[in-house]
């Protein structure tokens, strides 16, 4: 029992290392891959163009159910106004990039992933090393950079439409003054809560599309080894996202 | 051909939305804008007894109308006093030397702001001058203080949710 | 051109010599590690001990760049044409060219269109990979292989799951190419006749060593049992029909638990 555990942490420990080890070997073809801006073009279109509805639209009520709830706790104390804060500090910080790089893992990630291991099991990647092409530079840079081009920009938009979704629900539907709404909001969030939540959403980047296309690259070349490699994937992006989350935060605590 | 046109396209428009949302959030959401930055301004410091929870970005204004913003916060360790920088808009220069400048609180939950009410002097401020009249923060704890007497309960609690209301954790 | 690989496993003490400008096949059951044998000549796994030399080239001690540099004159058609399913039928033929040159436009284009006409698919350009049967991705995945002009060209199992007029095409194609482009062909199959009207010489491996070779003529009266049984595709024999395993009548009568004790 003891013995399974132990061998299952260092599992899990291999993983890491390994996985850091293949973000190093990606990074090393980074600027040669620079060289082929159409394949990362591309790359972006595919994380973040086509993510982009389901960003906008859980933008939206994630926004309008910050709204809600933030002007039900805010009214208890007779300071509507602070609404906008409320809404704003909480999508920008928190909600934007965690919920972004969620659903990212999700929606691209999966994408990513079962391309990849699809590609290693239709022996594409091989032949590609066949002809001299290394498959780390041609299919897994240009993918990797995409996610992490496409990441912040997404997690932008999301606060965004968040934070317009929270005006729409306190200030249409609730009758928040919609002066103090913005004024309150302009005046309470510092430009390093913008910062943090482009940190995080960096961060997360950075840790979902590498998980994303590791999973991919090291999947079994079967059917069910692509199966698994999504589904790990989801699971280990999700957690991982969560837990950079605490750590960056605490980090931007002084 | 045509089919990686429209994907460029797409893929532009993408990261044009995005920077949009970005550039919004870094300006629109915070006093930091970089519409309020590009406009000319003059530096005045005031020292106050107490600045509370006075913070860097925070209004300034006169008669209810914004007029700059709190630019830098030190100490002045030979009279024990905060040193407030503000930057005053340049719009904003006929600005008399005796005016006063105030700590005022936001509503219940905002935050601090520095208001000026204007005195009678024919010479107006001009860059590094100081204010040399000043009133403190309202600091709630020390009002606190004097009422415990007699609201013991009710204003323990306002005081402890004050603070916490601008981050929540 | 020499190839000697020994020492894993699978091959113990095993010896082959791929003639240059011939068309060499190996055969042998499944499980007998042809594929692995492919994968050592094309430096996609090393061998334990003893040596793979490709003209005269130790593979096994070049480095990533010396490798690829080897790569670049071999030319791999695998199972099933591992085409890149992103792309049409030219640009995976144009694929390599893009990749190591940068031609123009325009000779990009008459060397991929010429490398089509070679497998008779020229039509076939704007095709997505999807939309090919088995046999047209093949020869798609032929095209591609010899678009950078390679001395070697390696086939691993070309006709698995084709239809008679496909793989006759195959066959065709391999012989032609090999006598046209001047190319030293490595051909790993188990389908026996097919290999027989195309091969010159042709290695029968079995449980890690060579246990034939020659013409194929030479193989069809080889006496040895094994080789009757390959080419004979009888179901019992060297290679036995059941996997390894306790005795039939013990098992069965015995009790649970006996079994697996």
């Amino acid at each position: 029992m003891i013995g399974e555990l132990w061998a299952s942490l260092l599992e899990s420990l291999a993983r890491l290392g390994d996985t850091v080890r293949f973000l190093l070997r990606i990074l090393a073809q980074v600027p040669r891959a620079l060289g082929r801006l159409q394949l990362i073009v591309d790359q972006v279109f595919n994380a973040g163009a086509l993510s982009l509805v389901i960003i906008m639209l859980s933008g939206l009520f994630v926004g309008m159910v910050l709204g809600l709830q933030g002007f039900q706790l805010l009214e208890r104390f007779g300071s509507e106004e602070a609404l906008g804060t409320a809404a704003a500090i909480g999508l920008v910080k928190e909600l934007g990039p965690v919920v972004t790089a969620l659903l990212f893992a999700g929606r691209a990630g999966t994408a990513l992933a079962s391309e990849i291991g699809l590609m290693r099991a239709t022996d594409q990647l091989s032949a590609m090393e066949m002809m001299a092409v290394d498959p780390v530079r041609r299919v897994v840079v240009p993918r990797f950079l995409g996610g992490v081009i496409a990441m912040p920009l997404l997690a932008a938009i999301f606060s965004l439409i968040g934070i317009y979704g929270a005006q729409l629900v306190g200030v249409q539907f609730m009758h928040v003054d919609s002066g103090s709404f913005w004024s309150q909001m302009q005046s309470s969030v510092d430009l390093r809560d913008v910062n943090e939540g482009i940190v995080k959403s960096c961060v997360f980047g950075v840790a979902c599309s590498l998980i994303a296309v590791y999973e991919g690259y090291h999947s079994a070349p079967t059917a069910e080894g692509v199966g698994a490699a999504t589904t790990r994937t989801v699971v280990t992006s999700a957690v991982i996202v969560l837990f950079l989350d605490y750590l960056i935060t605490a980090f931007f605590i002084k | 051909m045509r089919k990686s046109r429209a994907l460029n396209l797409g893929t532009g428009l993408f990261v044009l939305l995005g920077f949009a949302a970005l550039f919004f959030l870094t300006t629109q959401t915070t006093s930091h804008g970089l519409s309020f930055r590009s406009q000319p301004f003059y530096e005045v410091t005031a020292k106050f007894d107490n600045i509370g929870d006075l913070k860097v970005g925070a209004p300034v204004s006169m008669a209810g109308v914004e007029i700059g913003r709190v630019a830098r916060i030190g100490f002045d360790s030979r009279d024990y006093k905060a040193v407030v920088s503000m930057h005053i808009n340049s719009k904003f220069n006929q600005i008399p030397t005796d005016s006063d400048a105030s700590i005022y609180t936001q509503g219940l939950l905002g935050g601090k702001f520095i208001g000026l009410s204007p005195g009678g002097s024919e010479t107006f401020l001009k860059n590094h001058d100081q204010i040399d009249f000043t009133q403190s923060a309202f600091v709630l704890e020390n009002l606190i203080g004097q009422f415990l007497a007699n609201f013991s309960k009710n204003s323990g609690q306002s005081k402890s949710d004050a603070p916490a209301a601008g981050q929540p954790k | 051109m020499r190839y000697v690989a020994g020492g894993r496993a699978i091959f113990d003490g095993l010896s082959l010599d791929f003639p240059r400008g011939r068309v060499s096949a190996v055969m042998g059951p499944s499980g007998t590690g042809k594929t692995t044998l492919l994968r050592l000549i094309t430096g996609q796994i090393a061998a334990d001990s003893g040596s793979v030399r490709v003209d005269g080239t130790e593979v096994g001690a070049l480095d990533r760049p010396g490798l690829y540099a080897l790569r670049r004159r071999m030319g791999m058609l695998f199972q099933n044409g591992a085409l890149l399913t992103d792309i049409d039928v030219f640009e995976n033929v144009a694929f390599p060219l893009r990749e190591h040159t940068r031609l123009p436009e325009r000779l990009v284009r008459q060397l991929v269109l010429t490398k089509l006409q070679a497998v008779g698919l020229r039509g076939a350009a704007e095709l997505m990979p999807a939309e090919l049967s088995g046999g047209m991705a093949r020869r798609v995945a032929l095209a591609r292989a010899i678009v950078m002009d390679p001395q070697i060209l390696i086939y691993d199992e070309p006709f698995v799951g084709l239809d008679p007029i496909s793989m006759g095409v195959i066959l065709r194609l391999i012989r032609r190419l090999n006598d046209a482009l001047g190319l030293t062909s490595i051909v790993v199959s188990h389908d026996v006749h097919e290999i027989g009207s195309v091969a010159d010489v042709i290695y029968l491996l079995s449980g890690g060593k060579v246990v034939a070779h020659g013409g194929p003529q030479e193989l069809r009266s080889n006496p040895s049992e094994i080789v009757r049984q390959f080419v004979g595709g009888l179901a019992d024999g060297p290679v036995p029909f059941h996997y390894p395993a306790p005795d039939y009548f013990t098992e069965l009568l015995a009790r649970d638990g006996e079994a697996s004790a």
